[in-house]
């Protein structure tokens, strides 16, 4: 199933808003899904390695397992949309003038959630797939840890909570992800 | 003194500083007062608990897919300021958390199983420039954010929609998450 409209975000917002309060309620954690990257490394590299720093030194299992548990529903929430709810085509309901813009940037392709043509595993490939899904992974994966947290963990926990740490962080995701859509993916998608 | 994740880290040969101060980040595990600890983690990774996270988790799958969140079409949208829907979805989530939140603390609720809810201020740092982590590691997030599409939520929503290549995605930014564990101790916090 293609082609369906996306939830409104007045829909869509509160109701992932919600998850802030049930994760407390239910047991005092907070909503920070990119801690799962840690727990992940955590996990994967063995005590006895002289690569694991001290950062990744902790009881992943006894402070992680929830919310890795979380990530793997929000894998399954991924599997239930393409297979029962649906999956929204956003390259049809973005703004014209996104669109515009992106295929002024050699984006032709604008059916589904991603363009093919840089999320797939032949596109690894070219500059444009490699700079996307590696290089965006990695400055993801290292950026969120440096701030402290991700868009869950400052933009929608920290900023509900009045922390100013986390409006100076929301401020940050703005002056890089601007950079990058303004002077970086010209250089590397052209 | 009550145990917590960090405390209990052993020194390495490389001299790197080990001891991270009680509650310094892991902010998914440390919500409730330190005596409460112990029994709060002992009470999230009873079974029905773990089910229950999964469950939360395909709620939150679906909604960030449903309402295109996970879409790098819609980051590119944001970043230009071609719609509202993304300033939407992020601002009336916060309004609704922002309002449950003073909730549960004028109410004085505490978790389903009787800890008392407490959240932990985010701390500015010791280093020359206070804040500087949350500048320079916001601005190298969003740089990934805007060439991903996807911050880590979406990596694994999308990676569930079939699209498999996120998997390379999440083990770089895995790759990320080790190297700045790596350069952390040099790195100004």
């Amino acid at each position: 199933m293609n082609g369906m409209n996306p939830l409104p975000w007045y829909v869509a917002g509160p109701m992932i808003g919600l998850i802030v309060p049930l994760l407390l309620l239910f047991g005092g954690k907070v909503f920070a899904i990119s801690a799962n990257l840690r727990h992940l490394c955590a996990a994967a590299i063995p005590e006895s390695s002289r690569l694991k720093p001290a950062f990744l030194r902790y009881d992943w299992r006894k402070t992680g397992q929830w919310n890795l548990v979380f990530a793997l529903g929000l894998v399954l929430g991924g599997v239930l949309t393409a297979l029962v709810f649906g999956v929204p085509d956003a390259g049809a309901s973005i703004s014209d003038a996104t669109r515009l813009d992106l295929a002024a940037l050699g984006i032709s392709d604008f059916s589904g959630l991603v363009p093919e043509s840089l999320f797939s595993w032949s596109a690894l490939g070219t500059v444009g797939g490699l700079s996307t899904v590696i290089l965006g992974g990695f400055l993801v994966g290292f950026g969120a840890r440096y701030a402290g947290g991700c868009t869950s963990g400052h933009a929608i926990s920290g900023l509900a909570d009045f922390q100013l740490p986390s409006l100076v962080a929301v401020v940050g995701f703005f002056i890089g992800g601007l950079f990058v859509t303004h002077v970086l993916l010209p250089l590397v998608l052209l | 003194m009550a145990t917590t994740p960090y405390s209990s880290a052993p020194r390495t040969k490389t001299g790197i500083r080990t001891a991270e101060p009680p509650n310094y980040e892991c902010l998914d595990t440390a919500q409730v007062p330190t005596s409460f600890r112990d029994k709060a983690l002992r009470e999230g990774n009873s079974p029905v608990s773990l089910a229950i996270y999964l469950l939360l988790g395909v709620y939150v799958g679906v909604l960030l897919t449903q309402s295109e969140v996970v879409s790098w079409y819609r980051i590119q949208e944001m970043f230009r300021f071609q719609s509202f829907h993304m300033y939407g979805i992020i601002g009336s989530a916060v309004a609704v958390a922002g309002g449950s939140l003073s909730a549960i603390k004028r109410l004085g609720l505490t978790t389903v199983h009787g800890e008392p809810i407490r959240l932990e201020p985010k701390q500015w740092g010791t280093g020359r420039i206070p804040g500087a982590r949350y500048v320079v590691g916001g601005s190298i997030f969003g740089m990934g954010w805007a060439l991903l599409g996807a911050c880590p939520g979406p990596i694994f929503a999308l990676a569930g929609t079939g699209i498999t290549v996120m998997f390379a995605a999440l083990a770089s930014a895995m790759l990320g998450t080790w190297a700045y564990s790596m350069l952390r101790p040099r790195l100004p916090h």
